[in-house]
């Protein structure tokens, strides 16, 4: 292949400047990297923070309760204080295995490199319309709830003034607050499912507090509005999430937000030939993060969709961490043993666990996933091959709420290098809806 | 005095009337109702440049299809639109479908249809193996075609208006009467005079029509669906599939696009409103059903978007192509259904052949050609990408991530001749918020460039023209009033 | 008077009966743990929250995010918002800056939660 111009090396590369992308950088520079540098695709840095302005994050991490442009602040500060490089208004192009990297931005051109590893941290995208097939009309007024949220807090300018919104996932909750909080009427949050996939506090404030009723086993099945949108029809759904009919209901508004699925960006990934994970739609990592594709890295919502910030930046700074030690010091040898989804989990992550070598420091493993549906008094299980390795009670596991149990070193250190399975015991309490 | 032209409608047929007839020395005026050109049933069918086989013998479909079908890629080549020769199988199941097929391929070669052949189940399953194993045998038409029709009518709206046509948009053609001898329009603009009169209206070209001519035709609207899918990396078919046709049309196809989409359909709806081009739970399952006789593994995790398509379907089942009966100086192209598409460069240079004879119009002394249309940044080499960003530094910031569309590419979608000025127009122009977000990321970024480009305020950027408008307001008036 | 509520403290969302007297709570049932209890009474008693919205900065495109300094009383968000919706700021402004005094009379500042050059 001809090229005019040599690619800069770079020691770790990290695409994305959101939480994931600011970690992951952070980690590796205090891990020794210098030669470090940040692309990201928008004018600042900071993700999908700087458009989250409600608070909420960083209970965890900062035993306190930020705003997501709070939360990005703090590390945006580090990242300068570290005189960590990042270039904005820069798209990465491409990702290939050798892992060389093609970028572009008006200040730079185009712009290559050959990085010692690379941090994927590109985020998720939202699910639209079109991929539900929502029949309809095709007007003006129906967004995904993150558009709109980006047109409110960053734009400045309000989506519509009669709202419907589909899904109550935790963006559809926020953006019924929004829009009312700004002046919007929010009529109803349609979903699907007969639970909510958002964090209760979130039902609470944002729609309990406006008294938006909250719709279970209900769906938007018609979009009407020539030019703009005029109105929407909602009906009930069976157990099959079939729309019943004669159950459809009517709802004047010119205003319908989708908050129907957030899913992983990985078209960089796949270019560079990451093996990926049908489930959480991310890559197949191993406990340092690392994907099928040696030095390559993903952390963050690119890996797997995440509910609270605070997991998203340990992750991170563990996959910083570990693109640090790659380049440094090259690739980690020995096995890995599989991590499977048993009976009630869903897209545990990471997928894989490496056996440690005699005398090396072992650290402890977090295990994340998703329940399959809402357990009561349910037990978490970790198993190596058919023995019963942690045993841990909880009193709710809910889909929309990322559940982890963590392998504790001596743990790991122990493995018998047979797989391990995470499952879940169903407990007195009813799990009726298995996805 | 220069000969005043009129044409009427915006679509495949109006803008390559208008480019035909922009050769020639006569004032041409195009008027559409909608806020851009190809705004009807031009950019929602399937963009299949047809062989020809389909159509009745001796039939004005026939004659303009097959025409048209050997124009199509040099045609495309002039204006630079995008024309794929990917070929086409119809599919047979039983025996009575296979003799569906031998009459097609009899019609096909009356109509002088070149390369059709029948082909047994192991030759199709070798061409297509994603193809359902049930296949019997199949019609192989190796000259038909796939084109993208929205950026062909932009293209050649495009040659037109750079060879004077003046397109005039947001103008609605209700009311024609004769004025001497010629035409007064009555439009949503005010009136406008012509001496020769082009009908090209689509879905409402018999109305304009039986306002002039003592011959009633009807046109009732037929409404097709469509699932569009993503490009997957490996594409799961490469040619056109059809089943065999039913009466009410060509049966469901299943098929790759210039763009390596796919699309599944259309249905056939007879409707009596022929703006309503919403979709329907109940045609889209029927799409579906009928899609997996073709495709078995039919997934539908790739969907991308669903949309339908109007058709002007004439009751005489033809299209009605030339001089206005009783009506001089007045022509027209009425009931341009499938194969409309195949059929707009036939039907154009036929009615600019008769116009110009009927009214002496002699070729201008200089035609300028197509303008050039640059590479898309999404189909360029690393050499090209740096190339264009030393050029103009807007190549360098990316607008649309997932169709790789820059901002150098987005102004000018706003600036060549018949520039796009709302968000679907942009859309239709350069693929940004064709993608999977389909403009979830990029339509914020969208309606800043067209607030800029068109010196308006981002809040009467629309989706489509008029009243689709993107947003209400801003966070500062819905403070006003107000609860 | 009982009010059935939902306690957001921690993912299990223990559904609780308060019973409240005379502005006062009574009793609490339902709750698994003490936080429990410190919640119900003061969202039955006097419920409490934060507020965030953006505000239109002159000169710029960027609205500035703001937040209320503390939670206010959910009974005053209403008026709160109004005078954040009346607000037309200049920049400069930097995060934590105060850009209203007592809101609403709550004694709640609203601040910046960004930094605007």
């Amino acid at each position: 292949m001809k090229s005019a111009w040599t690619a800069r090396t770079v020691d770790v590369l990290v695409v994305g400047s959101g939480p994931a992308g600011l970690a992951a950088a952070i980690a590796a520079r205090e891990a020794g990297v210098t030669n470090l540098l940040v692309l990201e695709r928008e004018a600042e840095m900071g993700g999908i923070l700087k458009q989250c302005i409600h608070n909420g994050f960083g209970l965890h991490r900062f035993k306190e309760e930020l705003t997501g442009p709070e939360y990005a602040q703090r590390d945006i500060d580090l990242v300068e204080e570290l005189g960590i490089e990042v270039r904005c208004s820069a798209t990465v192009l491409s990702v290939s295995a050798e892992r060389t990297v093609t970028a572009i931005s008006r200040e730079h051109g185009l712009m290559r490199f050959q990085a010692g590893a690379v941090v994927l941290a590109m985020g998720c995208r939202e699910r639209p319309r079109g991929a539900l097939a929502i029949p309809g009309t095709r007007c003006a007024g129906v967004f995904s709830a993150g558009t709109a949220q980006k047109l409110v807090n960053l734009e400045g300018a309000m989506p519509g003034r009669r709202v419907v919104i589909l899904g109550s996932g935790d963006i559809g909750l926020i953006m019924a607050r929004r829009m009312t909080l700004q002046g919007a009427k929010v009529l109803a949050c349609v979903e699907i499912m007969p639970y909510s996939s958002g964090l209760n506090r979130n039902i609470v404030q944002c729609l309990h507090d406006y008294d938006i009723p909250l719709m279970l086993n209900h769906t938007v099945v018609d979009i009407q509005g020539r030019e703009r949108l005029t109105g929407v029809t909602v009906a009930q759904v069976d157990f099959k999430r079939q729309p019943i009919a004669g159950t459809e209901m009517h709802f004047d508004c010119d205003t319908l937000l989708l908050s129907v699925g957030l899913i992983p960006e990985n078209e960089l990934s796949r270019q560079a030939g990451v093996t990926m994970n049908a489930v959480t739609q991310g890559a197949v990592v191993d406990d340092a993060l690392e994907t099928s594709v040696p030095g390559v890295f993903a952390c963050g919502n690119v890996l797997h969709v995440h509910d609270l910030v605070d997991f998203v930046s340990a992750e991170s700074f563990k996959a910083g961490k570990a693109a640090a030690r790659f380049a440094l010091g090259g690739a980690r040898g020995g096995r890995t043993v599989a991590v499977l989804d048993g009976e009630g989990v869903r897209g545990a992550v990471p997928q894989r666990i490496r056996l440690p070598e005699a005398g090396e420091a072992v650290e402890a493993v977090q295990l994340l996933f998703r329940p399959a549906c809402v357990y009561e008094n349910a037990t978490i299980r970790v198993l190596d091959g058919d023995t019963e390795l942690i045993r841990q009670k909880k009193r709710i596991l809910a889909p929309g709420e990322m559940a982890d149990i963590t392998l504790k070193p001596d743990m790991v250190q122990r493995l018998s290098g047979k797989d391990i399975t995470v499952q879940i015991e169903a407990g007195e309490g009813v799990c009726a809806w298995n996805s | 005095m220069p000969v005043e032209i009129l044409i009427i409608g915006g679509g495949v047929v109006g803008c390559a009337v208008a480019r035909e007839l922009s050769r020639l020395d006569a004032s041409v005026t195009l008027i559409d109702r909608a806020d851009d050109v190809a705004e009807g049933a031009s950019k929602a069918n399937s963009g299949i440049v047809h062989a020809g086989f389909d159509a009745k013998p001796d039939s004005q479909k026939a004659r303009f299809n097959v025409a048209g079908s050997r124009m199509f890629a040099g045609y495309c080549r002039e204006v630079h639109a995008p024309f794929v020769r990917a070929g086409a199988l119809v599919l047979a199941f039983d025996a009575e479908q296979r003799a569906h097929l031998d009459k097609l391929l009899a019609q096909g070669n009356n109509n002088g249809v070149e390369g059709l052949r029948m082909l047994e189940q192991a030759e199709v399953l070798a061409m297509e193996p994603a193809v359902n194993p049930a296949v019997l045998c199949a019609l192989y038409a190796p000259t038909s075609g796939l084109t993208s029709p929205y950026e062909l009518t932009c293209a050649l709206a495009d040659h037109a208006a750079v060879n004077g046509v003046r397109f005039q948009l947001n103008t609605e053609a209700t009311r024609i009467t004769r004025d001497g001898s010629g035409f007064a329009v009555e439009t949503s603009r005010g009136v406008i005079r012509a001496d020769v009169l082009v009908n090209c209206a689509g879905v409402f070209s018999a109305d304009l029509h039986n306002q002039i001519s003592p011959r009633r035709l009807s046109i009732v609207p037929r409404k097709g669906e469509y699932y569009l899918l993503d490009h997957e990396e490996t594409p799961v078919f490469s040619r056109t599939l059809f089943q065999t046709p039913t009466k009410m049309g060509k049966g469901v196809l299943v098929s790759p696009t210039a763009h390596k989409t796919m699309v599944l359909g259309p249905t056939a709806q007879d409707t009596a409103d022929a703006l309503d081009v919403a979709t329907t739970a109940d045609a889209l399952a029927q799409v579906r059903e009928k899609a997996l006789l073709t495709w078995p593994q039919m997934s539908l995790r790739t969907v991308i978007t669903t949309f339908a398509g109007m058709r002007a379907h004439e009751v005489g089942d033809d299209f009605i192509v030339g001089e206005t009966e009783g009506a001089p100086g007045a022509y027209e192209a009425v009931g341009i259904e499938s194969p409309g598409l195949t059929a707009a460069p036939a039907i154009a240079q036929a009615l600019a052949a008769q116009i110009a004879a009927a009214h002496s119009l002699t070729p201008k002394a200089a035609w300028v050609p197509a303008p050039q249309r640059p590479k898309p940044f999404a189909d360029m080499t690393d050499e090209e990408r740096q190339a264009a960003c030393e050029r103009d530094p807007a190549y360098g910031s990316l607008v649309c991530r997932c169709e790789q569309v820059t901002e150098a590419e987005v102004r000018a979608a706003i600036r060549r001749p018949v520039g796009a000025r709302n968000i679907d127009a942009i859309k239709r122009r350069t693929r940004a918020g064709m993608g999977r977000c389909q403009g979830g990321f990029c339509s914020p970024r969208v309606m800043e460039i067209l607030a800029e480009e068109l010196g308006i305020s981002p809040l009467a950027v629309t989706k489509f023209g008029g009243e689709s408008r993107v947003v209400v307001g801003t966070i500062a008036d819905a403070a006003k009033g107000d609860a | 008077m009982e009010q059935l509520i939902t306690c957001i403290n921690c993912p299990v969302g223990c559904r609780m009966t308060v019973n409240v007297e005379n502005g006062k709570v009574v009793s609490v049932t339902g709750n698994s743990c003490k936080r429990g209890i410190t919640y119900a009474a003061q969202e039955c008693v006097a419920p409490m929250r934060m507020v965030t919205a953006v505000v239109p900065v002159k000169g710029r495109r960027l609205p500035l995010s703001v937040k209320t300094r503390a939670p206010i009383p959910k009974g005053s968000i209403t008026a709160c918002m109004h005078e954040i919706m009346a607000l037309r700021l200049s920049p400069p402004v930097r995060m934590g800056d105060s850009v209203i005094a007592d809101v609403c009379g709550t004694g709640v500042d609203v601040i910046a939660t960004k930094t605007v050059d």
